[in-house]
C-alpha cells in the first residue's frame, strides 16, 4: 500500500482541528421543539453568538412541546460530550427540576431560557419576557385605540393551565383595566367584558375556527386578543370571511417576522415583540463567561418587550413597523 | 342467518347518526345560536379538511389497514403546493397538482410496502408518518409559507345558499362523500375493497388480484390528503408546515366514530361524515357555551369508546 500523502495531510488537518474545539467552550441549548420558527430562531441566535465568542453549541429539543424525557435524554448527553453550561426552555417547569439539581451537582450551570422553571430558582439564571407585561402592553393598546367605546372581547388563549398563556391574558385584561388575576395564576380571568373564549393551540386553524365559532356567539366582538401571531391570522381570516375585518381590532404577542409583516399589512393592530435570538445570545455569553472566569449569572434578566404598532396611540409608548421587523425576533 | 335481526341496520350505522342528533338537540337547548342553517355551514367548513382525510383512511380501514402518516402527508402537500406556486413562480393548477402528485406518490409508497414487502401498515405508516414530518420541516425551514396566489384560496371562498353560507371546498368533501359512496356500493372495485377487508385469503383465491386492490387503495388515499391539504391551504390562506398533527388522529376517530369497523370489511363512508361532524359539533357547541377544549377531547375519547365497543358487541351478536 501506498501512502496517500493528502490522506496523512487531512487526517492531521482533522486531528488539529478536534483538539482545537476540545479547547473551545460547549454550550448546550434545549428547546421545547424543533419546530417552531421561536426556537429555529433562538438557536439561530445561540450559534451566531458562539461564532463571535469562539464556543460550541450543541442544540437538541424535545419531540413535542411538552416531551420532559427528551429534554432530560439531552440535558445527560450534552453533559457526556462535555458541556459546561445548559440553557434550557424547559417543556414542563416541574418535571425537569430533578435533571437539572443532577446536573448542577456534575458543576454544569443551566439557565433557563423563555420560560422558568418551578421553583424558578431550581436554575442557576432565567433569561426570559416578562409575559405578563407584554400582555399589559397590547392591553392597553386596545384600550386607547377603542377611544371610549364599550368592549366586546374574544380571547383566543393557548390551552388550559400553561403559566405563559395565563400571563398573556390576564395581562391583557389588567392593561385594559378590567378585572383580571395577577401574574402568578395559572388561571384566565373571565370578566364580563370577554364574550368568548377559545383555545388556539398557538395554532393558525385553530385560531380560525375558534374566531368563527366566537363570532357565531357574539356577532358583535371589537377586540380580539390572541396568544401568538398565528392565531392572530388565523383570526383574521375568520373576520374577513364575515366582513368584519374593518371593525375589529386584533393584538397579539411574540414579535415574529411573519407576525410583524402581518401588523404592517393591517391584520394585527399591535403586538408585543419579545426577542428570543437575544435570549439565546446572552445564554451563550454567559456559558462562555463561566467557561474562562467561573463566574456564574443568576437571578431572572428580563429580555425586554417592545409594542409595535403600525398606528401609534395617544398615551401609550409604542414603536412602528419598521422598526419592528429590523428587530423581529432580536435579528441585531 | 336469514333472521330479523339481520333485516334491522347495523348498530355500526345508526349509532353515529343518533349521537350527532343527540349531541346537537343538547348544544341547541344550551345555546340559541346553535341552531342556523349559517352555524351548520360553518361546521361544515370546519370540518372539511379532516373530512377528506378521512375519506382516505376510511378506504384503509376498510381493507383491515390504518393509515397514521396521512395528516403528516397532507401537511406536505400543502407545503409543495404553496411553496412551489410561491419560491418558483409556477401557475396554481400547476403547483395544486405538483402537490398532489407528492401526496399520492406517499400513498403509492404506503400501498408498495404493505403489498410487497407485506409489512404491517401500522409499522409502514408509522415510518411515513416521521419521514413526510421530516421533508415538510426540512423542505419548509419550518417556516409557514405566507402570500401565496390568491387563486390557491378559492375553495375557500364562499356562496351563499339560503341562509347559508357555502365554501366551495365544502361542497368539494360532499361530492367526494356521494362519489365513493356510489363507488364503494355499486362498482365492482369498491365491492372488492370490502372483500379484501373481510377476507384477503378467500378474496384471493375467488380470483381477484388483493395486492392491486390494497395498493389501489393506499394510491386513492394519498390523493384524498392532497385534496385535504388543498383545503387546508385555501382554509387557512397559507401553507403551515405545523399542519395535520391533530387531524392525523381525527381523521382515525372521524373513521371509527361513523362506524367504521377497524378489523375491516365493514362500514359506511357516509358514517365517516357523521363521524368527523360530531367532533366539529362538539368543537363548536362548546366553545359558543364557553366550555374549555378540555371537554371536547374528554367526550371524543368516551364517544371512541363506545363506537368501538358497539361493533366489537354487534360483531358478537351476529356470530
Amino acid at each position: 500500500m501506498k501512502l496517500n500523502t493528502p490522506k496523512l495531510m487531512l487526517t492531521a488537518l482533522a486531528l488539529a482541528a478536534t483538539s482545537a474545539y476540545a479547547a473551545e467552550p460547549v454550550i448546550g441549548l434545549i428547546t421545547k421543539t424543533e419546530t417552531n420558527p421561536f426556537f429555529v430562531k433562538m438557536k439561530e441566535g445561540a450559534q451566531a453568538e458562539a461564532t463571535k465568542l469562539g464556543a460550541k453549541v450543541m442544540s437538541a429539543a424535545g419531540k413535542t412541546d411538552g416531551d420532559n424525557a427528551g429534554q432530560v435524554t439531552a440535558m445527560e448527553n450534552m453533559i457526556a460530550a462535555g458541556a459546561k453550561t445548559i440553557l434550557i426552555t424547559p417543556s414542563d417547569s416541574k418535571a425537569i427540576v430533578p435533571a437539572i439539581k443532577k446536573a448542577q451537582a456534575q458543576g454544569v450551570m443551566i439557565i433557563a431560557l423563555d420560560s422558568p422553571t418551578e421553583p424558578a430558582n431550581a436554575t442557576d439564571a432565567l433569561f426570559a419576557t416578562d409575559n405578563y407585561k407584554a400582555g399589559v402592553f397590547i392591553g392597553q393598546y386596545a384600550k386607547a385605540a377603542l377611544n371610549g367605546k364599550k368592549p366586546v372581547i374574544a380571547t383566543l388563549d393557548l390551552f388550559p393551565g400553561h403559566p405563559v398563556g395565563a400571563q398573556r391574558h390576564n395581562g391583557f385584561l389588567q392593561g385594559y383595566g378590567l378585572t383580571s388575576l395577577d401574574a402568578k395564576s395559572n388561571e384566565l380571568a373571565k370578566p364580563a367584558e370577554v364574550v368568548c373564549m377559545a383555545d388556539s393551540f398557538g395554532d393558525r386553524a385553530k385560531g380560525q375556527t375558534g374566531m368563527e365559532n366566537c363570532l357565531q356567539k357574539n356577532p358583535n366582538i371589537n377586540v380580539v386578543y390572541t396568544i401568538n401571531e398565528p392565531a392572530a391570522a388565523g383570526a383574521y381570516n375568520a373576520l374577513k370571511a364575515a366582513g368584519k375585518e374593518k371593525d375589529v381590532l386584533i393584538v397579539s404577542v411574540d414579535g415574529g417576522c411573519a407576525g410583524i409583516k402581518d401588523v404592517g399589512a393591517g391584520v394585527i393592530a399591535a403586538t408585543s415583540q419579545q426577542y428570543p435570538l437575544r435570549m439565546a445570545a446572552m445564554g451563550v455569553a454567559a456559558g462562555v463567561e463561566y467557561a474562562k472566569t467561573g463566574k456564574k449569572v443568576s437571578g431572572y434578566t428580563d429580555t425586554g418587550v417592545t409594542l409595535i404598532s403600525a398606528k401609534a396611540m395617544k398615551g401609550v409608548d409604542s414603536k412602528d413597523v419598521k422598526t419592528g421587523t429590523d428587530l423581529c425576533w432580536g435579528n441585531k | 342467518m336469514n333472521s330479523f335481526k339481520d333485516k334491522l341496520p347495523p348498530m355500526g350505522t345508526l349509532g353515529p347518526l343518533i349521537a350527532l342528533v343527540l349531541a346537537c338537540v343538547f348544544f341547541a337547548s344550551q345555546s340559541d345560536r346553535f341552531l342556523s342553517t349559517q352555524n351548520f355551514s360553518l361546521i361544515l367548513a370546519q370540518v372539511m379538511v379532516v373530512g377528506v382525510i378521512a375519506i382516505g383512511q376510511t378506504l384503509i380501514i376498510l381493507t383491515a389497514g390504518i393509515d397514521l402518516s396521512c395528516g403528516m402527508v397532507m401537511a406536505l402537500g400543502g407545503i409543495v403546493m404553496t411553496k412551489f406556486a410561491v419560491d418558483y413562480g409556477l401557475s396554481t393548477p400547476v403547483a395544486m397538482a405538483c402537490g398532489l402528485a407528492v401526496t399520492t406518490l406517499f400513498g403509492y409508497l404506503n400501498g408498495v410496502l404493505v403489498t410487497r414487502i407485506k409489512l404491517p401498515p401500522f409499522i409502514v405508516t408509522l415510518g411515513t408518518l416521521n419521514i413526510a414530518f421530516a421533508i415538510t420541516q426540512l423542505y419548509s425551514g419550518s417556516q409557514t409559507v405566507t402570500d401565496i396566489p390568491a387563486g390557491m384560496n378559492w375553495l375557500g371562498n364562499t356562496f351563499s345558499l339560503g341562509g347559508a353560507t357555502v365554501s366551495y371546498g365544502v361542497v368539494m368533501m360532499l361530492g367526494l362523500y356521494l362519489f365513493t359512496w356510489f363507488a364503494l356500493r355499486e362498482t365492482p372495485a369498491g365491492r372488492h375493497v370490502y372483500a379484501v377487508g373481510n377476507s384477503p385469503e378467500a378474496t384471493r383465491l375467488t380470483g381477484i388480484p388483493t395486492e392491486k386492490v390494497l395498493l389501489g387503495v393506499y394510491v386513492l388515499a394519498g390523493l384524498c390528503y392532497g385534496l385535504a391539504a388543498m383545503l387546508g391551504v385555501a382554509r387557512t390562506g397559507a401553507g403551515d408546515p405545523n399542519a395535520g398533527q391533530t387531524e392525523n388522529l381525527d381523521a382515525i376517530t372521524a373513521v371509527v366514530l361513523g362506524g367504521t369497523s377497524l378489523f375491516g370489511g365493514r362500514g359506511v363512508i357516509l358514517g365517516t361524515l357523521v363521524g368527523a361532524l360530531i367532533v366539529g359539533v362538539f368543537r363548536n357547541g362548546l366553545t359558543l357555551m364557553g366550555v374549555s377544549s378540555v371537554y371536547q377531547i374528554l367526550v371524543t375519547g368516551i364517544l371512541v369508546i363506545l363506537a368501538v365497543a358497539t361493533d366489537q358487541l354487534s360483531r358478537k351478536g351476529a356470530r
